[in-house]
């Protein structure tokens, strides 16, 4: 019991912080929240550097099974901390300019953080069901939080109601699952279908329901209605948040269900998630063309990208997991950067999330053009920037593993999807601005959003090291 | 004899189940509802759950449905738009819930979910069940059960804070502006052309 504790110290830190947060708000009456925000960045540091100091040195098992503290676990939770310290810096400068600031941003944010490591080191059906409902219900009540925008209430009921379904497809492939295996601990549903006495069929019906919640949560074509509506609806600190740390625990889920839990049903997902990668990838990348609205465009493009982080998990091999991991880390940091500069062009008045508020950036402001300008060449998939080499790192693998057609019908649908990441470079150097006015925003704001550009241009030019980091995620 | 009442219960369960979706007024929906989960919480009592019968009663029937209930009542529902569409995607409802019905029966017909693989737990050699469960709770799953405490945290957290706003939505005075209130703050002179009335 005390080893079970040690390992769950991240947690438990994170877990106490939230609820100190949580009181400390509750009294303070500052408007700006600068008490609780500061208290909240320092949680998530605290548990990040409890991650790290509390790291094993190979993967165990604790609390009767349902808890796993791994290399992948640790590298995962370490890299949502992270990740999401800087979500909180530019969620905080865009809450404050919009006159949207509430301490509950930061709090529900704190424990949708929590939901995240739980579904990070799940290793029984059960934990990754409450962490996910841990994430899910903080996230809808982030979107549902700008009370006055008609938008947001329609975005944040739409995600509730389509999460509350895919909910409900997961929890019924779970119960299939026991009612088959009888037990909803990984190792003990492994150890019983190895067993061989159990008819696949009846564990691919509940599987097939584990794919659908998952691909619901991901928002993988045909389960991808509710991403645009939301992405566009929702405030876009929330926006920011949703389409990066929450994807790297759905890919935690995605890896602890399928390669975890039903390992030995490989061929039967493998052919699944082959489908839903390329209807992703069409899906995502035909569709986003006709859009105007940066956000939307935005959405279509992360459907597009859950495709590609699906390929990884087809090749089914560790080095194939770890591409994954490498594809949605390096997208989380794009996608964060977008964001932001979508907040840093916003004004009070008007939310820059136009592709004609792109028109002209160059002559506005020359350096933050070139800074989306390796944004968008990352998104696309152009060398030597990180989402060249995500996209690489997950073709290779694939290709390893056999397939070789999936992988020419992914490099298709990139080349289609190019088009609308270039389209904002043409807007931003070639066209005229509709304004000319300069560019207001703090000085934090242009430093951090410049050292997140310009990371993804560095991590593109070394890209071993990250690479090495991932691997060894699933070497153990 | 306990099959007698199985059935009996069990048939009540699908009989109102489907009534919750078929009926037009949503306070019946609701009622019906009430009466499913009272006859599913009767075939839990036959299988040996007391703790979860008591508790679904308690805490579905007595508390969860009394205030959709009240929610209910208290939204002024348009009970025809509440129906639209229902005829145009019936056809395809029933195709799915027909494929659906006709899968799960295979499956869970199969000899995995017969009663003789899941027997019931042996009560006889300890005092009850509710003492089963909270040794399992608290014991196997103390983990699970303290991510479930943080949920319902998370719910109260975010149903305080999405309905107590100090924004605009509020409606509230302040009596300190009200005193210092001016009359050109609130009154407007308004010069208009008589209007004569037209026969």
């Amino acid at each position: 019991m005390r080893t079970d504790l040690i390992l769950l110290i991240p947690e438990i830190t994170l877990l106490v912080m939230a609820c100190l947060v949580l009181v400390v708000d509750a009294f303070s009456k500052d408007p700006l929240h600068k008490v609780t925000y500061w208290m909240a960045q320092l949680s998530l540091l605290l548990t990040f550097i409890t991650v790290i100091y509390y790291s094993p040195d190979y993967s165990y098992i604790a609390f009767n099974g349902s808890f796993v503290s791994d290399m992948m676990s640790v590298l995962l939770k370490a890299f949502i901390c992270a990740i999401t310290i800087v979500v909180f810096f530019y969620s905080y400068e865009y809450l404050k300019e919009n006159e949207l600031l509430k301490g509950e941003y930061f709090i529900l944010g704190l424990f949708a953080v929590l939901g995240m490591m739980v579904m990070s080191s799940a290793y029984h059906l059960l934990s990754i069901y409450l962490g996910l409902e841990l994430l899910s219900l903080s996230l809808y009540a982030m979107v549902a939080m700008q009370r006055e925008s008609t938008f947001a209430t329609e975005a944040a009921i739409k995600y509730f109601v389509l999460g509350a379904l895919a909910s409900g497809m997961l929890l019924y492939g779970i119960s299939m699952i026991y009612g088959v295996t009888g037990s909803l601990q990984f190792t003990d549903i492994v150890d019983t279908i190895n067993s061989g006495t159990i008819d696949k069929v009846y564990l691919v019906y509940g599987m097939i329901f584990l794919i659908v919640g998952m691909a619901f949560k991901l928002g993988a074509a045909p389960f991808h209605m509710w991403v645009p509506d939301v992405y566009q609806g929702a405030p876009t600190s929330v926006t920011l948040f949703i389409s990066s740390a929450p994807k790297l625990a759905a890919f935690a889920m995605a890896v602890r269900i399928l390669s975890d839990g039903l390992s030995p049903l490989i061929e039967d997902w493998q052919s699944i998630l082959s489908v839903l990668a390329i209807l992703s990838m069409a899906v995502g990348n035909i569709i986003a063309i006709a859009q105007t609205n940066i956000k939307r465009m935005l959405a279509y493009s992360t459907i597009a990208h859950v495709g590609y982080l699906f390929l990884g998990l087809i090749a089914g091999t560790a080095s194939g997991f770890a591409g994954s991991m490498f594809y949605i880390i390096s997208y989380a940091f794009m996608s964060m950067g977008t964001f932001g500069m979508i907040i840093l062009l916003g004004r009070y008045d008007l939310e820059a999330d136009s592709l004609d508020d792109f028109k002209g950036l160059f002559l506005r402001n020359r350096w933050f053009a070139f800074i989306m300008l390796c944004l968008m060449f990352s998104m696309a998939g152009v060398p030597p920037f990180l989402g060249f080499w995500s996209k690489w790192f997950v073709l290779k693998e694939l290709i390893a593993s056999g397939f070789i057609e999936l992988a020419a019908i992914s490099v298709f649908f990139s080349i289609i999807g190019v088009y609308y990441y270039l389209r904002i470079v043409k807007l931003m150097y070639f066209d005229e601005p509709e304004t000319m006015s300069a560019i207001k925003a703090t000085q934090q704001m242009r430093v951090v959003l410049t050292i997140n550009g310009i990371l993804i241009l560095l991590i593109g030019l070394a890209p071993n090291s990250l690479m090495h980091i991932c691997l060894s995620a699933f070497s153990g | 004899m306990t099959q007698i009442i199985f059935y009996i219960f069990g048939a009540m369960l699908l009989l109102s189940a489907t009534m919750v979706v078929v009926i037009k007024n949503p306070i019946h929906a609701a009622l019906f509802l009430v009466l499913s989960f009272f006859s599913s919480a009767a075939v839990w009592l036959l299988l040996n759950a007391e703790f979860l019968a008591i508790a679904l009663v308690l805490v579905y029937v007595g508390a969860v449905m009394v205030l959709f209930l009240f929610v209910v009542m208290m939204l002024d529902i348009n009970l025809s738009t509440f129906k639209d569409g229902f005829a145009r995607y019936f056809p395809l409802g029933i195709i799915i819930a027909l494929l659906m019905v006709v899968a799960m029966g295979m499956i869970v017909g199969s000899d995995y979910f017969a009663t003789d693989t899941y027997k019931q737990i042996d009560t006889s050699m300890t005092s009850s069940n509710t003492k089963l469960l909270g040794y399992a709770i608290y014991t196997d799953y103390l983990y699970q059960f303290e991510i479930a405490g943080a949920i319902l945290l998370v719910a109260i957290i975010a149903a305080i804070s999405l309905s107590m706003s100090k924004s605009k939505i509020t409606k509230s005075t302040h009596p300190n502006e009200q005193v210092s209130v001016k009359k050109e703050d609130r009154l407007r002179v308004v010069k208009m052309k008589t209007e004569k009335k037209e026969e």
